[in-house]
């Protein structure tokens, strides 16, 4: 397919097109046998038309992807996430939050997105596991629990007096959200709860104590 | 490439005849040797005539043109078909029929080849091309049954340790059990780290997937390490679960439920390469099953990729693009995720990253450009990207793809080309496109040299992908003078009739858009005769497929009605055509064509005439 020089400077010259020419139809044009009628297509999803793209879609997906991480000193912390530590905040050292959950819902929704709010944790752990198909032992939303001796899986809760514990055996946890500070519900028997304004040491707020992408600050790109 | 092209074209045909041979159960009839001994008797003619029936596998409702050629006129008639790769203008019905001879050529080869295999230059070469051929012809057969399941998989730079042992070594439980506890309780994080690291080379092994699922506890002890407090461990225990994710077993991938709330909340977190982890993971858990899917929908995947968005770091937009493809190309997708899609902020933010520019990542975009895509050809709401300035920001982008094809010898460019086609072609046909002005900011000039300018690109790089480019140009030609007018002054009909030799789906195509031209009037009718079309139109006249044959007379017919005045050369007298009293209807067409299918009968015959040669058409 030979195209002309031309061609290749039009595509950066200035924009514009010439005057169209004038349109004459001849109603004979569509007389039978002939039928030609100039027209727009569209193709469904499905459409068989899109084969061949989509077979060299997949291809380039079942390439292996190297993944190149390049920061020299990883952080030794969990990874929070940005909301959880939010709503932790919020929920544990804000000082107005106790007074305001005695009259109105307080405990809002762990999910992104979603605004429902909550008289208490409880509430809102059921509405995790119903409405959001959450795991009941969803380890960001559990009360504080004394700290006990590990247990294979077990989604124990440490207090933040355990912070400086880094071999926790358990896998420990990586923040907690939840608090009973009102509303006390029927808790099981033999569990203390102890709880503790200061923020544990186990949240890393990473260098610059940044919060994500959610900062304004410029970042540098990863090439 | 000559040879290549001619391979690629016996290849759609050969998928076309198995396509016959599932429709009619039953196997095409073997061809036949000598093709010369097919030609019937001429009509009556004073001169001596010269036949010639093309070769072409006896399918019904194929036509078989027989040409009855005074030969004093012969020289009237000339072919301008030119091979890519043959130097030689083949310009005379007995170059024709040496192109006759090239495609039975080809052909016998192909029908032997069914035993055998074609052998042009470089036996290896062929060899890993006719692997690549079935192989493709696998994964269409694949994508007609909706099989076709594209996953990713993504693996560290870090090369394997001597001590480590191999890659991809087969775990038993015990040896999973031993691991897990070890990095459950480990004394030393070193050493936890690289239990976990052994079992992540254990999982790249299917058997060790299906042990590992099976063993109880497993997958809550995975989770609980993805969820600890110390950062290598979670790494380690994400890649694990990376590896289940892409395993082709559905149950391996289904068995990974229980971490998908983790891996969403993780979306919000800090380390670029945790979050691009889990997006890969998360995109290869949605195209999995429904049921992945159920669960992921009420757990927020779409407000939290619509978070996720925002983030300035190529590798997890590259990854999250991946994961959002996956969940629109779900089955359920139109009713069940695109309108919640439309409704968050995510088009938005896919449009702003398709904008061309010097930031524009060919990955990201790659990946965007699908999303769109998958959003546009299930029609759920095309009017709100429009609104968004969705066609002039791909026009943009159609723009900047020829550019940079110009520029770099980049194969990966028809991976973005292909989707922005698509999106384009299909965007134009939506009511909105009208009434926001019609798509005159599509009617530039310079997005008819992009678009011949990549439709070059395809006939070297992929010429699977030339139908979707034609495509677009039949949607932009359909309705618009403009257009028209543009491939006309920028003389680009002759660069589209050199497709027609590519193949009978790409000729239709090329066709459809010259009868879009021709069906504007006299005054675009004048700009294409005199001119190398007719003589290309012979050529297609012959041809085996049906709608070739009847998309050529529609734009005969066109030239005609508009260029009643055709001369045939100096002192030719002119000539009328005829067409005969039999009744004439023509084959169901492809999509391109009008609405109605009317049915070829067999035993229908016409003539038409056409200057000093008669045509006859019979139904084979």
């Amino acid at each position: 397919m030979q195209l002309s020089p031309a061609l290749y400077s039009r595509l950066v010259g200035a924009p514009g097109a010439a005057e169209p020419l004038p349109v004459e139809r001849d109603p004979a044009a569509g007389a039978p046998p002939f039928r030609f009628a100039a027209r727009r297509v569209r193709f469904p999803r499905d459409h068989e038309f899109f084969e061949d793209g989509d077979v060299q879609r997949h291809l380039y997906l079942q390439d292996v992807l190297t993944q190149v991480t390049g920061t020299p000193e990883r952080p030794r912390r969990a990874f929070p996430s940005v909301h959880l530590l939010d709503t932790h905040i919020l929920e544990w050292h804000d000082s107005l939050f106790q007074i305001l959950s005695e009259r109105q819902d307080m405990y809002q929704c762990l999910v992104e997105g979603c605004a429902e709010k909550f008289k208490t944790s409880k509430d809102r752990k059921d509405h995790l596991v119903r409405r959001h198909l959450y795991p009941a032992d969803f380890r960001f939303d559990k009360p504080k629990k004394s700290r006990g001796p590990a247990t294979p899986g077990a989604t124990v809760q440490v207090s933040s007096e355990a912070r400086g514990d880094e071999g926790e055996q358990s896998g420990g946890d990586a923040m907690e959200v939840c608090s009973e500070h009102a509303a006390p519900l029927p808790e099981p028997v033999g569990e203390r709860r102890t709880y503790s304004h200061r923020i544990p040491s186990t949240i890393c707020f990473g260098q610059g104590a940044s919060r994500g992408f959610k900062s304004t600050k410029k970042r540098k790109e990863h090439q | 490439m000559g040879v290549e092209l001619l391979c690629w074209n016996w290849e759609r045909e050969r998928i076309g005849k198995e396509k016959y041979q599932r429709q009619s159960g039953r196997c095409p009839p073997p061809p036949r040797s000598n093709p010369a001994s097919s030609f019937r008797p001429a009509p009556p003619c004073p001169c001596p005539t010269l036949f010639y029936s093309p070769f072409a596998p006896p399918l019904p409702r194929s036509a078989r043109l027989h040409f009855a050629l005074c030969s004093a006129h012969s020289h009237l008639f000339r072919p301008a078909l030119r091979l890519r790769g043959t130097s030689r203008l083949l310009g005379s019905w007995t170059g024709f029929l040496a192109l006759g001879s090239v495609r039975l050529f080809f052909g016998s080869a192909m029908w032997s080849g069914r035993q055998g295999r074609l052998r042009p230059v470089g036996c290896v070469v062929e060899e890993l091309r006719c692997r690549r051929r079935e192989r493709e012809a696998a994964l269409r057969k694949a994508r007609r049954e909706q099989q076709l399941i594209s996953k990713r998989l993504l693996r560290d730079d870090v090369p394997v340790e001597a001590e480590g042992g191999c890659v991809a070594m087969i775990l038993g439980e015990a040896e999973i059990q031993q691991f897990l506890q070890l990095a459950q309780r480990g004394t030393e994080e070193k050493e936890r780290e690289r239990a976990l690291v052994s079992l992540r080379r254990g999982l790249q092994h299917p058997e060790t997937q299906r042990t590992f699922i099976w063993l109880e506890g497993s997958m809550r002890t995975l989770v609980g390490l993805l969820t600890s407090n110390q950062a290598l461990l979670q790494l380690e225990a994400a890649r694990c679960l990376h590896e289940l994710s892409h395993s082709e077993q559905s149950a391996v991938a289904e068995a990974c439920l229980p971490a998908t709330s983790y891996l969403l909340t993780y979306l919000s977190g800090h380390s670029s390469d945790f979050i691009e982890l889990c997006l890969y993971t998360l995109g290869n858990l949605i195209v999995e099953s429904e049921a992945v899917r159920r669960q992921l929908l009420p757990q927020g995947i779409v407000p939290a990729l619509a978070a996720c968005i925002q983030s300035p770091h190529l590798t997890v937009l590259e990854a999250l693009g991946y994961a959002l493809s996956q969940l629109l190309q779900a089955k359920e997708a139109p009713e069940m995720i695109i309108p919640s899609v439309l409704g968050s902020a995510l088009p938005q933010h896919i449009l702003r990253l398709l904008q061309p520019g010097p930031k524009l990542n060919l990955g990201v975009a790659v990946e965007f450009a699908w999303c769109l895509h998958y959003i546009i050809c299930s029609q759920v709401n095309n009017a709100l990207l429009i609104s968004h300035g969705g066609l002039s920001i791909l026009g943009m982008l159609l723009l900047d793809v020829a550019g940079a094809v110009q520029r770099t010898e980049d194969a990966g460019l028809e991976l973005l080309a292909c989707p922005v086609l698509r999106c384009l072609s299909n965007l134009l046909t939506e009511a909105a496109v009208e009434v926001m002005g019609g798509p005159n900011q599509l009617e530039d000039e310079h997005v008819v040299a992009a678009l011949f300018i990549l439709l070059q690109f395809f006939l070297q790089k992929q010429p699977s992908l030339l139908p979707e480019g034609l495509w677009l140009l039949n949607n932009l030609t359909a309705n618009s003078p403009c257009f028209c007018t543009s491939l006309l002054s920028m003389d680009l009909i002759e660069p589209l009739l050199q497709l027609l030799p590519v193949s009978n789906v790409v000729s239709v195509l090329v066709l459809t858009v010259l009868c879009n031209v021709a069906e504007k009037g006299p005054a675009y009718c004048q700009r294409l005769w005199p001119g190398p079309l007719l003589p290309c139109l012979m050529g297609t006249l012959a041809s085996s497929d049906t709608e070739v044959v009847g998309q050529s007379l529609e734009l005969l017919q066109l030239l005609f009605l508009y260029r009643p005045e055709v001369s045939f050369g100096p002192g030719t007298p002119i000539l009328r055509p005829l067409i005969s009293p039999w009744p004439l209807s023509f084959p169901s067409y492809s999509h391109f064509s009008g609405p109605g299918k009317p049915v070829w009968t067999p035993g229908q015959n016409f003539q038409l005439l056409f200057g000093k040669a008669l045509f006859e058409i019979e139904v084979g």
